[in-house]
């Protein structure tokens, strides 16, 4: 067997008992589980209330303001995702445990393949709360965005996992230095993904910068869903393009930084 | 004994970190069943060592094998025939111990985990706290649960890192018992880096003496104290750290 197909084999076993150790750490802390909520929480009533502001005025605006408690969930899908996929990576960090999980036959394949579903998972529980309070309060169905949502998800998705999975492979390599990249690197990414504005608003020569960051095509096509009533496909294809890359590229990224942490002798103490 | 018939081998191991030699050129054999101890001040090389057979640090230069199977290259061939108990590692604090034995049984692929956790809290006496949170033992507590980590998937290679380091004298009695029998009924071959000379006289039937990364002695105890003039390993151990065999050679 070659040292690359090892590294990339796959165990459900060893996935289901990393699932299992987040799962066990979550249902024994409830502040863990209140942080999940709370911050998307807050998003939602603010820009909720924004958009009941923006929609007393009529015309174009009227229609705009729904985009912004939309575009708000989506990035908080993103965010929330690859928050979710860092935190359980920096768990492993604070309780000193990467050790032990490195010199267990856990492969890194099934290592970050638990860190996505837990990303999914702690989404679930801080999401769902969010999206009912934005249909009982502000109306706004997510669901109602229909198989589009669907696109939207897996885009927004593989994007925060990318970025989880670099997140982690610096943390790796860098020990827990480099905490604060977990926080905010996806931040970095938020004004040229057009969140909450057109790509059309930014200066002609920062908008190809914008076409390479798959958020923005999903941003893009959430606009075009609501204001147009119009569902962009090649803009979902081009997203899901650029995600694989981007996905290829950060798991490439998080071996060769597992590869120089052995060398330089990092992985056994892995604190500051 | 040919590198493929050890158990563990390694031929001129170097590992240099930034300029600074931590291995320098180590070469031993260890055959199975053996148990075997490496002893040395702090800084001599011991965990990098360990660590390198573990596969968890790339050796600068070298070779390691561990049950026939070059390390880290092919370490997931074996990592399940091996495990470890270190100092320098924590098991999950929040959670139970038997929440951690039941996911490390998962990650080794250990087969009827239930039986093998009841077993193992059984040998260790783990029973009256092992549905308490790991953080909230007693650090006499926390090394029986991490021992009976390390025995979970009946290892054949064993590598214990300073196992009864922080230990009052009787629980550190009681887990080196505990090893020893586990030694004796499953012929696994033991490594394991110390500083505690009793633990080393008592346990291992080799000692390998390493000194700024390099092999200074190796042989059996008895052997090491004739050769010496000593009558406890712990004498043994200060003339190699103060340089009193190289002074009453050159005297000679």
């Amino acid at each position: 067997m070659s040292a690359a197909s090892q590294t990339v084999s796959f165990s459900p076993h060893r996935i289901g008992a990393m699932v299992l150790r987040y799962w066990y750490l979550l249902r024994s802390s409830w502040p863990r589980v209140v942080e999940l909520i709370y911050w998307p929480l807050v998003q939602v009533l603010t820009w909720g209330l924004i958009q009941i502001y923006v929609a007393q005025h009529s015309g174009f605006f009227a229609r705009a303001g729904a985009t912004l408690i939309g575009a708000m969930l989506l990035w908080e899908i993103l965010f929330r995702g690859q928050l979710g996929f860092s935190v359980s990576f920096l768990e492993e960090m604070w309780a000193r445990n990467l050790g032990n999980l490195m010199m267990s036959p856990l492969r890194p394949a099934e290592f970050v393949a638990a860190l996505m579903v837990m990303s999914l998972l702690r989404l679930v529980i801080g999401m769902v709360p969010v999206f009912i309070v934005a249909l009982a309060f502000f109306g706004f169905n997510v669901y109602q965005l229909g198989f589009a949502f669907v696109f939207f998800f897996v885009n927004l998705i593989l994007t925060s996992w990318s970025i989880g999975i670099l997140v982690s492979g610096i943390l790796l390599r860098h020990g827990l230095g480099a905490e604060s990249l977990a926080w905010t690197l996806a931040f970095l990414i938020l004004p040229l993904s057009c969140v909450y504005y057109p790509v059309s608003v930014l200066p002609e020569w920062l908008q190809p910068f914008s076409w390479l960051l798959p958020p923005t095509y999903v941003f893009e096509g959430l606009r075009a869903l609501i204001i147009d009533r119009v569902f962009r496909a090649d803009l979902m294809l081009g997203a899901l393009a650029l995600n694989s890359v981007y996905f290829a590229a950060a798991a490439f990224a998080f071996l060769r930084l597992l590869d120089s942490a052995r060398r330089q002798g990092t992985l056994m103490q892995t604190g500051e | 004994m040919s590198p493929r018939a050890a158990a563990i081998s390694t031929d001129r191991l170097v590992k240099v970190f930034k300029g600074t030699t931590a291995v320098a050129g180590i070469s031993f054999q260890l055959p199975p069943g053996s148990i075997t101890a490496l002893l040395g001040g702090n800084g001599a090389g011991k965990t990098t060592t360990i660590a390198m057979i573990m596969g968890l640090t790339v050796p600068t230069s070298g070779t390691v094998s561990v049950l026939g199977a070059q390390m880290p290259q092919q370490r997931y061939q074996v990592l399940h025939r091996m495990n470890f108990e270190s100092p320098y590692v924590d098991m999950p604090m929040r959670l139970t111990v038997r929440q951690n034995l039941k996911v490390f049984a998962g990650l080794y692929g250990v087969e009827d985990a239930d039986a093998r956790i009841a077993t193992l809290a059984e040998e260790f006496d783990l029973k009256d706290f092992i549905d308490r949170p790991t953080g909230k033992l007693s650090s006499g507590q926390k090394t029986r649960v991490s021992v009976a980590k390390s025995l979970l998937n009946h290892p054949e290679v064993l590598l214990l890192d300073e196992p009864t380091a922080s230990l009052d004298p009787d629980t550190a009695d009681w887990v080196r018992g505990r090893l020893e029998r586990y030694r004796a009924e499953s012929g696994a071959t033991v490594l394991l880096a110390s500083h505690n000379m009793t633990e080393v006289e008592r346990l291992c039937e080799r000692v390998i003496i390493l000194k700024r990364g390099r092999i200074e002695d190796d042989d059996s105890p008895v052997r090491l104290l004739a050769r010496y003039g000593r009558d406890t390993l712990e004498e043994v151990f200060l003339d190699v750290a103060r340089g009193r065999r190289e002074a009453r050679e050159a005297a000679q």
